[in-house]
Parts: C-alpha cells; structure tokens; sequence
C-alpha cells in the first residue's frame, strides 16, 4: 500500500475545503452541545429527582450507534448537515452534562456557602464562584466531546456528509488507499490540535489553578 | 410520518423478516458473534498490557493516552483502510473493533490498579507475598470492578460499530442499514438502525445488572 504523493498535491484545495467543512460539523456540535448542557447541568445539580433522570437518560442516548442516531434523524431532516450536526450534538451533549453536573458537584460547600453569606445571589453565585470553579472539570468533558465529535463527523459519510470521511468513501469505491490514509491521519491531526489548544485555553482560564501548584 | 412508524413496525415484526439467512435471526447472531470475538480478543491483549501497566507502574502515560488516541480515530477509515490492504476477508472488521475496544479495557484496568490502596499492597509484599501472588489474588481482585466496566464499555462500543461489517460486504445488522440506504428503502435503514439501537441498550443493561449483583458487597466507585 503506497502513498501517491502527487494525488495530495493536485488535490490541496479538494482537501482544504473537507477539513474546513469537518471542523466546522464538530466545532458547531461541540457549541451546540454547552448551550443545551449547561441549563440542563444546572437544573440536574439542583433539582435531586431530575438528576438520575437526565444522566440515566443521556447514558442510554449514549448507548445507541452513532450511524444508528444519523439514520433514525433522516425522516426529521433528510440528508443534509442539519442531520450531521443534531446527530453529533447529541453525542456531546452526553458528555458535557456528566462532567458539567461533576464539576458543579465537586464545589466546595464551604465556599458556597461562604457567597450566601456575603450576600451575593444565587445567579451571580453560579456565574461567579460555581462555574469558574467547576471548570478544570467541565473543560476536561469539552476537550473529549471535541475529539469524539472530530473523529465522528466521518461516520456522517453514509448519509452523504461526513467532511474528511468522504474521503474514505471515495477511497473504497476507487479502491484508492491514498484519498483513506489522508482523511485518517488529517482527522487524527485535527483531533490532537484541537486538543492542544483546548488545553492551553484552560490554563488561561483558570489562573488559580497555576498560583496553587507553585506556591 | 405515522404511515413510516407504522411501516417500521410491520418490517420490525413480520415472520417473514425474522427468517432465513437474511432474516433478522440470523443477522442478530452474525452481530453477536463479531462483537463477542472481537471483544474477546482485545480482552486478550488489553487485559495483560493494562494489569502490567498497573502493577509495575511503567508506561502510565501510554495507559493514559491511548483511550484519547483511540477516540480520535476514525473507525470508518481503519475498516477501508484494512480492507484496501487485505482485499475481502473479515480482516478489515475485526481489526477495527478489536482496535476500538482496546483502549477502554487497558484504560480503565489501569485505573482500576491504580484505584488499589497502596497500603494494602504494602502489606500483601510484607506478609512475604510474591509479585505474582499481590497481582492476582490482592490487585487484580480489588481492581475487578473497574475492570468489568471497561469491558462493557467496549463491548457497548463494539456492537454499535459492528455495523460497518455490512459495509465491506459481511453480515450483521449493519446489512439493513447499508442496503436499505442502496435500495433507497427508508423502512429498511430504520428497522436496521432501531434493531442495533436496542441490542446496545438491552446489554449494557444486562451487563451493568451482572455487574452491580457481583459486586454488591463492594463500595460504589464510578469509572
């Protein structure tokens, strides 16, 4: 199996254009995903009953096959990106609620209650203190929804989206590794640069964290 | 819409559908079995390498980093990939799940070595135990819960891709979903994807039921 070189170079802007549209099904999945989870997360941390009720229900959407979500989304929206994009959401969305709903738990009463007792109220308590605080936990649920969600958007291939992994599609039926190893190790670099830079993110957001480490 | 949900049922629940080597029987069982062989083997290789990591505490970054890396891989490619370079055989489909269900087993059988109190290991070594000994009647014990959950969650993740089998021309329910998406025959891709949907469910289930009734006596840790 070898590389053919010259293909990757006459198709640079083939392949520019498919890594723009992957990032694009995963990042907006991924935005998507904080803006549904983070009211449910606030709502499951506060509200016992309703918590077993959202996490045992995100485990069990969690269970079914992501070809199988992107299948069963065709009646509601056809074969478009919409499809890609609810199908990929609905992915994330599991993880961020689990690790938001950890991250909000794993705030320290004390300092809860500490807010209260300055008189801050509870919205501004959530905004200021309980989020930044729970957040090393939630971006370390954003940082695996973003890898799933790049690595994933390929399985959208079979409802003829699927960014990078047409690339694979092609490959198969021309039975053409080369168009298979590029959509592979491009989707894997994805994956790793996104990470990266997500990790930096956090370390700028959170500055406390570094201040206790080095003292 | 009500005239797809109804249709959906009939195809779901008609005889006809369930028999044969192209019934729903049949492609049921081819499922199970690529699944099962598939997470049998990973177990084979992952259990050891996970429980080593574990116990010598060397390569805990590899342990580490191998579920993120698995994660981001794309399974659809490996399986083309495999294919273009081994031509039709089942191959392609069994390495792509058995390299998907790898990093959940050595990840969280690492994690479950890790989660053992060192104490306890202190005094296994110090009653005069031999490193075989700690690894398989002190170690490998208390880890078993977390052990259990990796292979579930790769079981879970290997029964949802077994059905990129039917895309390189094998079995499997994945067959309704591909031919019906070839055919045009929405019925058809739905029954698949429902009938993949529910064996994933009903397992992890069952699996996690099994779970909780063997370590009843244990406290709660999550994975």
């Amino acid at each position: 199996m070898t590389v053919d070189w010259s293909w990757i170079s006459d198709h640079t802007d083939d392949l520019t254009t498919l890594t723009l549209s992957h990032l694009q099904a995963a990042l907006t999945a991924v935005l998507l995903g904080l803006v549904v989870s983070l009211p449910l997360a606030v709502v499951a941390h506060r509200v016992r009953p309703l918590r077993g009720l959202l996490l045992g229900l995100s485990n069990v959407l969690f269970t079914i096959p992501s070809i199988a979500i992107f299948v069963l989304l065709l009646p509601v929206s056809g074969l478009t990106r919409t499809t890609t994009v609810i199908g990929l959401t609905i992915y994330t969305l599991v993880v961020l609620l689990r690790n938001t709903v950890e991250g909000l738990d794993s705030v320290p009463a004390k300092t809860k209650e500490a807010a209260k007792a300055m008189g801050t109220r509870p919205l501004r308590t959530l905004l200021t203190v309980e989020l930044p605080l729970a957040l090393p936990v939630i971006m370390a649920g954003v940082r695996i929804a973003t890898v799933m969600a790049i690595s994933l958007v390929s399985v959208a291939t079979y409802i003829g989206d699927g960014g990078l992994g047409q690339l694979f599609t092609d490959g198969f039926q021309r039975n053409f590794p080369t168009p298979v190893i590029v959509g592979v190790v491009l989707t894997l670099l994805l994956a790793l640069v996104a990470d990266a830079l997500l990790v930096t993110l956090q370390y700028v957001l959170t500055p406390w964290t570094r201040r206790k480490r080095s003292a | 819409m009500y005239e797809l949900f109804k249709n959906l049922g009939a195809w779901l629940v008609s005889g006809e559908q369930w028999a044969g080597s192209d019934g729903i029987g049949h492609r049921l069982a081819e499922h199970l079995q690529y699944s099962l062989l598939a997470t049998l083997i990973a177990a084979a290789i992952a259990l050891p390498v996970g429980l080593l990591i574990g116990h010598t505490g060397r390569g805990a970054f590899v342990a580490i980093n191998l579920s993120s890396f698995g994660r981001a891989l794309p399974t659809v490619g490996l399986v083309v990939l495999v294919f273009l370079a081994s031509g039709l055989s089942m191959w392609p489909v069994y390495i792509a799940l058995v390299a998907l269900a790898i990093p959940s087993i050595v990840t969280n059988t690492y994690a479950g070595m890790t989660a053992v109190d060192p104490e306890v290991r202190d005094a296994a070594r110090g009653q005069g135990m031999r490193w075989h000994q700690v690894l398989f009647q002190v170690e490998l014990p208390l880890a078993m819960p977390l052990i259990m959950t990796g292979l579930r969650l790769a079981l879970i993740q290997v029964v949802a891709t077994a059905t990129i089998a039917a895309y390189v021309s094998f079995g499997g329910l994945g067959r309704y979903v591909f031919d019906g998406l070839a055919q045009r025959d929405l019925v058809q891709v739905l029954g698949g994807a429902v009938l993949v949907a529910v064996v994933a469910v009903v397992l992890d289930l069952a699996l996690s039921a099994l779970q909780r009734a063997l370590f009843r006596h244990r406290p709660a840790k999550s994975a």
